[in-house]
C-alpha cells in the first residue's frame, strides 16, 4: 500500500510546483527553468523506478475512496501501458522545459508559461494513470484548459486566441461527449473502476448501448487526437509558442486521443462498428494529413499536419482489431513523440534564428548551422520511415498489418494502397522540409542571419535523435522490454509473438517501404518547382479553410441562433417575463399537487378569535387596496401596503413571536421612507383615456385577474396545509431546551441567530453588505427619466411663491426645510439622541429578551434618516460624517474575528459556548463573546441600510448639478 | 371587583380600538385626497399602539410594551416620509 501511494505524488507535484511557479516574478526565468526542470527530471526518475512493478503485466494501483455508494473514487493506476506514457511525458516533459529556457524571450512573463506547462503536464499524468473513468474525464478536461491557456499563451497575437478558442471549443465538446460515453459504459457495468470495466468487454460489445457509447467515446478521442473531421483545430494551434508545440503534439495533448482508444481498445475494439468508424477515420487522417503536410509553407504547419496524418496511422492501426496492430500502435506512439518533439524543436530553432518559419523565405542553412541541420535531417528521416530509425520499424510493422485480412470491407481492401501512398507523401513532406530549409542558395530577404544556437538548446532535440537511432538500430535491446510490457498490460493472454529488428528479410512490406521512397522522391521531384513560390495550402483544398468554417458554426451558433432564439421567446418588457414567471410556479404547483397528492384540511370557524378577525379583515382590506391601487395610485398603495403590514406585525406579537414583530415594524417603516424615495424618481403616471377599453385589453387584464388570483390562492392554501398540519420532531425542541444552557441566552430567537446558527448569520450579514454595496453602485450610474429631472411641482410652486429674485437656488434649498417643516424638523432632530438610546436599549437586551442587533441596526438606521428628512442631506453632512461603508466593513470584521477568536481558544469556528457560560454563573453577565458577534450584525446592518437610503437621497443633490449642466451648455 | 371592572373596560377598550381602526381603514381607502390618507395612515398606528397597551395590560404580557414603544418612537417616521412626500416631492432634498 506504501508502494502504490508513490502515484499520489506524482500526479499532484506538477500541480503544486506549478502553484509555486506562478508566485514567482516574472524575470525568474533562471529559477523557474531550474525548479520546472528538477520536478520533470525527479518524476521522470521517480516513474523509472516503477518499472519492476509494472513489468510482465503488473499495476500499481491506489484507491482513495472519495463517495464510494456512487462509484466516485479517486483511483491511480498505472500499468506497463501507462508507465511508458509516463516516461514519455515527463521525459520529453523536462527536455521542452530546457529547450524552452532558451526560447523564450526575456520579455515573455515565464511563470505563466512554466506553471501552465506544468499543470498541462500534471494533467496529462493524471489521463494516464487514473484507474477511474470519471476521474481520467475530469483530468481529460484539465488538459483541454490547460492547452487553450497554453496555445493562447501569446494572447496579444490574435491568432493565438483564435487557435486557442478553437482548440478548446472542439476538445471541450470532445470531452463533453466522452463524459456521457463514459457515463454510459458505468451504466451497463455499474462500475467506473478501470479494472472492472476491462474485464466486462463482451458485456458491453454486447449491449444495446454499444453504439452510442462507442460513438461518444470515439467523438472525445478523434477531437482530442485531431482525426478528421475534426483535426482543424491543431493546425491553429500553432500560433502556440514552439515549446508547447513540440509538447503538446508530440507526446502528451494529442496522444492523450490515441492513449484513450487504446486503453478501451480490450472493451470497444473488434466489432465491425469499430472497424468503420475508427478505420475511416484513420485512414481519411493518414491521408489527407500527409497530403496537406506537402503544401505547407510554415514549417511548424507541415509538422502539424504530419502530427495529424501520423495519428491518422495510429488510430488507423488501432481499428483493425489485431493485437499485432496495437503492438505497432503504441510503438507508433512512443517513435512519433520522440521524432516530432525532436523535430518541432529543430523548427523552433530555425524560428528562433533565422526570423521566420516560412520555407519560401528559408534556404541554405546547413552551410551555417550544420548541427541543427543535422538532427533535423535525422528526424527527417525517422519520419519519413528511412532504415535503421526508430519510424521505419513501425511503419514497416504497419505495412505488414496493412497487408493482412482483417475483414471484408472495402476499407481492408485499400489499407495497403493507402498506406504505401501515404508514406509516399510522408517521404515527399520530410524531403522538402530538409531540402526547403537547409540545401538550395540563402535568399537574401532572410530576416535575420541565423548561426547555430546556445548547446542547451540544441541538447534536448539531440537527445531525442540519439534515442531515434538507438531504437532504430537496436529496437530488441533497447525499447523492446518495455514495448512488451506496454502491450502486455493492454492486451493480456492475447499477446503475439512479434519480432523487433531491422531486418526481416525480402518481403512484402519492405517493398512498399522501398516503393513508398522511390515515389515519394519523385514526387518531390516534379512538386518542387512549384511548392518553392506557391501559396500556402494545397491546391483546391486552399479555399476550403477549416477555420474560416468552424468560425461560421461558432458565429452561427453563439450568435445568429442565439440572436434568433431570443427574439422568438425573449422580451424586454418585464410584465410578459413576471406572468410567464407566476405562470410556471403556479402550473408546476398544481401539478406537483396533483400528483403528489396534498391534505385537505377542514376549515373550522368554531374557535374564531372576533376581535383578530377584526384585525385580520382591516388587513386584508388594506392588501386588497394595494394591489388595486398598485398601478395607477402608487402613493395610497404604499399607504395601503403600510396599513397591511401593521396588522401582520399585530399578528406577530399576537401569536407571540415579539421578536419577529419588533423587527418587522422597523422595517416596515424603513421601507415606506426606502420606497418613497424611489417613488420621487419614477417616471410619471401614463394619462390613459378610461372610456375606450379595448376587448383586447380587458380580455389581458382577465387572464392576469384570474394569473393572481389563482397564485394568491394557491399560496394560500398551501400556507394554511403546512399551519394545520401535526409538525413533526423538529430541531426546534433542541434550541428550546438548550437555548440558556449551551448559548447563555433566554432570547431563544436570538442565541439561534448569533450562536446556534451563527455561521448562516455570518453568511447572511456577508450577503447584506454585498447587496448595499452593489445598490450603491448600481445607483452611481442612475440616470433619471427625463420627465422628472426637474425639482417637484411641489418645490417649484413654493419656491415661486417665497421667491426673491436676487436669491440663488442654493440659499433656497437650504432654507426650505425650516420654513415649511420647523417644528417637525426640531423634534426630529431632538428626537436623535432618544432613538440612538433606544437601538442601544435594544441591542444590549437582544440575549435574553426581544431585540438584538439587526433591529437596533435598523432603528440607528432610522435614526440617521430622520436627521436627513428633518433638515436636508447637505445641512446633515455637513455636521455629522455619516461612513456607512466603514460601519459595514466594521460589522463584518468584529463578526469575522469574534468566529476567530473561537479558533483561540481551540473551538470550532463562532461557536464555543462553554467559553462563556462560566462568565454567565460567575458576574450575571450576558454572554460575552455573542454580544460582540451581534455587534457586529448590528455594525453591518446599519451601514447597510443607511448606505442604500443615502445613496438614493444623494440622487437629488446630483440632479441639481445635472439639471445646471445643460443649462450652461445651452447658454453657451 | 376591581378585576370585574379591569376586564370590561380592556374589553370595551378593545373593541372601541379597533372601531377607531376601522374607520381609519375608511378614510384610508376612500381617500378622497392623499392627506386624508396620510393622515389616516398616522391615526391608525396610534390607535395600534394603543390596541396593543391594552392587550398587553390584558395578557400581563411584557412583549406588547416593546412594540407599542416602537411604534410611538418610530412609527411617526413613516408619516413623516409621506407628509414630506407629498408637501415637497421628495423625502430627502
Amino acid at each position: 500500500m506504501i508502494e502504490s501511494a508513490i502515484l499520489i505524488p506524482l500526479v499532484t507535484i506538477p500541480f503544486v510546483v506549478s502553484l509555486i511557479a506562478l508566485a514567482l516574478p516574472s524575470n525568474a526565468r533562471n529559477t523557474e527553468a531550474w525548479i520546472a526542470g528538477i520536478t520533470a527530471l525527479g518524476l521522470f526518475i521517480l516513474t523509472a523506478m516503477q518499472y519492476p512493478a509494472v513489468d510482465d503485466g503488473g499495476a500499481i494501483r491506489h484507491n482513495i475512496e472519495w463517495v464510494p455508494q456512487l462509484g466516485l473514487n479517486m483511483t491511480f493506476r498505472m500499468d506497463g501501458f501507462a508507465w511508458l506514457f509516463t516516461m514519455l511525458i515527463t521525459g520529453i516533459g523536462f527536455l521542452v522545459v530546457i529547450y524552452a529556457r532558451y526560447y523564450m524571450s526575456p520579455e515573455d512573463p515565464v511563470p505563466r508559461f512554466y506553471a501552465f506547462l506544468l499543470a498541462f503536464m500534471g494533467s496529462m499524468l493524471g489521463v494516464v494513470n487514473s484507474g477511474n473513468l470519471i476521474q481520467l474525464v475530469v483530468f481529460w478536461e484539465l488538459t483541454s484548459v490547460f492547452s487553450f491557456l497554453l496555445i493562447g499563451y501569446w494572447y496579444h497575437n490574435a491568432a493565438a486566441r483564435d487557435g486557442a478558442r478553437m482548440a478548446l471549443t472542439i476538445t471541450a465538446l470532445g470531452g463533453l461527449c466522452l463524459l456521457a460515453g463514459i457515463l454510459l459504459i458505468g451504466q451497463v457495468v455499474g462500475s467506473y473502476d478501470l479494472d472492472t470495466v476491462l474485464a466486462s468487454g463482451s458485456m458491453i460489445r454486447g449491449h444495446k448501448l454499444y453504439v452510442p457509447i462507442l460513438v461518444l467515446v470515439l467523438i472525445g478521442a478523434f477531437t482530442k487526437s485531431a482525426q478528421f473531421p475534426f483535426h482543424v483545430w491543431l493546425p491553429n494551434a500553432m500560433s502556440a509558442p514552439t515549446p508547447v508545440s513540440a509538447y503538446l503534439h508530440s507526446a502528451t495533448m494529442v496522444k492523450a486521443g490515441v492513449f484513450l482508444m487504446t486503453r478501451l481498445w480490450p472493451v470497444l475494439a473488434g466489432t465491425p462498428e469499430w472497424f468503420t468508424i475508427v478505420g475511416l477515420a484513420g485512414m481519411a487522417t493518414l491521408l489527407l494529413g500527409a497530403f496537406f503536410a506537402i503544401f505547407q509553407q510554415d514549417i511548424k504547419g507541415l509538422l502539424a499536419y504530419s502530427t495529424i496524418s501520423h495519428l491518422g496511422l495510429i488510430t488507423l492501426l488501432l481499428s483493425l482489431g489485431s493485437p499485432l496492430g496495437l503492438v505497432a500502435a503504441i510503438f507508433h506512439m512512443a517513435n512519433h513523440a520522440t521524432f516530432k518533439a525532436s523535430l518541432f524543436m529543430a523548427a523552433g530553432i530555425i524560428d528562433h534564428e533565422a526570423g521566420t518559419r516560412d520555407m519560401r523565405k528559408l534556404g541554405g542553412l546547413f552551410s551555417l548551422m550544420p548541427v541543427t541541420a543535422t538532427l533535423a535531417m535525422v528526424a527527417s528521416a525517422a519520419m519519413a520511415g528511412v532504415p535503421l530509425l526508430n519510424g521505419f520499424l513501425s511503419k514497416e510493422m504497419f505495412f505488414a498489418e496493412a497487408i493482412e485480412h482483417h475483414a471484408d470491407s472495402i476499407l481492408d481492401t485499400a489499407a495497403p494502397y493507402v498506406a504505401v501512398l501515404a508514406s509516399a507523401f510522408a517521404v515527399t513532406y520530410s524531403i522538402r522540409f530538409i531540402h526547403g530549409v537547409f540545401f538550395g542558395k540563402i535568399p537574401a530577404d532572410m530576416p535575420k542571419h541565423p548561426h547555430e544556437p546556445p548547446f542547451f538548446m540544441r541538447l534536448p532535440a539531440m537527445l531525442l535523435v540519439l534515442i531515434c537511432l538507438v531504437v532504430g538500430i537496436l529496437p530488441g535491446q533497447t525499447i523492446g522490454g518495455y514495448l512488451n510490457s506496454a502491450a502486455m498490460a493492454v492486451l493480456g493472454p492475447e499477446m503475439p509473438e512479434y519480432s523487433l529488428s531491422i531486418w526481416h528479410g525480402f518481403n512484402v512490406p519492405l517493398l512498399m517501404s522501398v516503393l513508398a521512397l522511390v515515389a515519394g522522391i519523385l514526387l518531390y521531384g516534379i512538386l518542387k518547382t512549384y511548392l518553392a513560390t506557391s501559396e500556402e495550402g494545397p491546391p483546391y483544398f486552399r479555399e476550403l479553410k477549416g477555420q474560416r468554417i468552424f468560425e461560421r458554426v461558432m458565429v452561427s451558433v453563439s450568435w445568429r441562433w442565439a440572436r434568433l432564439l431570443e427574439s422568438w421567446l425573449g422580451t424586454r418588457r418585464l410584465q410578459p417575463q413576471l406572468r410567464l414567471l407566476a405562470f410556471i410556479a403556479l402550473v408546476a404547483a398544481v401539478l406537483a399537487a396533483t400528483r403528489r397528492g396534498v391534505p385537505h384540511p377542514t376549515l373550522s370557524l368554531g374557535n374564531m378569535d372576533l376581535l383578530f378577525t377584526g384585525l385580520w379583515a382591516i388587513g386584508i382590506i388594506c392588501a386588497i387596496g394595494a394591489a388595486y391601487q398598485a398601478k395607477y395610485h402608487r402613493l395610497y398603495a404604499l399607504i395601503l401596503m403600510g396599513g397591511a403590514g401593521l396588522v401582520t406585525c399585530i399578528s406577530f406579537i399576537w401569536l407571540s413571536a415579539p421578536d419577529l414583530a419588533l423587527t418587522q415594524l422597523v422595517v416596515e417603516v424603513v421601507t415606506t421612507v426606502l420606497i418613497l424615495l424611489g417613488l420621487r424618481w419614477l417616471p410619471k403616471r401614463i394619462e390613459q383615456n378610461y372610456d375606450g377599453v379595448s376587448l383586447e385589453t380587458r380580455l389581458r387584464r382577465g387572464r392576469d385577474m384570474l394569473l393572481a388570483v389563482g397564485c394568491g390562492a394557491g399560496t394560500a392554501f398551501l400556507a394554511y396545509v403546512v399551519m394545520v398540519r401535526q409538525p413533526p420532531q423538529t430541531i426546534a425542541d433542541f434550541f428550546v431546551e438548550n437555548a440558556y444552557e449551551l448559548g447563555g441566552g433566554r432570547n431563544i430567537v436570538n442565541v439561534i441567530l448569533v450562536d446556534f446558527r451563527g455561521f448562516d448569520t455570518f453568511g447572511e450579514i456577508t450577503v447584506l453588505g454585498i447587496v448595499a454595496l452593489t445598490v450603491f453602485s448600481l445607483l452611481r450610474r442612475f440616470r433619471p427619466a427625463p420627465d422628472n429631472i426637474d425639482s417637484p411641482e411641489q418645490q417649484l410652486l413654493q419656491s415661486r411663491h417665497t421667491a426673491r429674485s436676487d436669491e440663488s437656488e442654493e440659499a433656497e434649498t437650504a432654507s426650505i426645510a425650516d420654513e415649511y417643516l420647523y417644528m417637525p424638523s426640531v423634534i426630529m432632530q431632538w428626537l436623535f439622541p432618544v432613538i440612538i438610546v433606544f437601538a442601544f436599549y435594544l441591542f444590549l437586551r437582544g440575549h435574553d429578551a426581544p431585540g438584538g442587533g439587526f433591529v437596533a441596526g435598523i432603528a440607528m438606521a432610522a435614526a440617521f434618516i430622520l436627521q436627513y428628512m428633518a433638515a436636508g442631506t447637505r445641512w446633515v453632512e455637513e455636521r455629522l460624517r455619516v461612513l456607512p461603508v466603514r460601519w459595514m466593513g466594521m460589522g463584518l470584521l468584529v463578526a469575522a474575528a469574534t468566529g476567530l477568536g473561537a479558533w483561540v481558544f481551540g473551538y470550532p469556528f463562532l461557536t464555543s459556548h462553554a467559553q462563556y457560560i462560566e462568565l454567565t454563573l460567575i458576574g450575571k453577565v450576558p454572554a460575552a463573546t455573542a454580544l460582540i458577534f451581534d455587534f457586529g450584525i448590528f455594525s453591518l446592518v446599519m451601514g447597510a441600510t443607511v448606505l442604500m437610503l443615502i445613496a438614493i437621497a444623494h440622487q437629488s443633490i446630483r440632479k441639481l448639478r445635472a439639471a445646471k449642466l445643460p443649462t450652461a451648455q445651452e447658454n453657451a | 371587583m376591581s378585576v370585574t371592572l379591569l376586564y370590561w373596560s380592556l374589553t370595551i377598550s378593545h373593541w372601541l380600538l379597533l372601531a377607531a381602526m376601522f374607520c381609519c381603514l375608511i378614510r384610508l381607502v376612500r381617500g378622497p385626497r392623499a392627506q386624508d390618507r396620510v393622515l389616516a395612515f398616522d391615526a391608525l398606528y396610534v390607535s395600534a399602539m394603543l390596541f396593543l397597551l391594552s392587550l398587553g395590560i390584558a395578557t400581563r404580557s411584557p412583549f406588547y410594551f416593546d412594540a407599542a414603544l416602537v411604534i410611538a418612537l418610530l412609527g411617526f417616521v413613516s408619516t413623516a416620509a409621506l407628509s414630506k412626500f407629498l408637501m415637497r416631492g421628495e423625502v430627502i432634498e
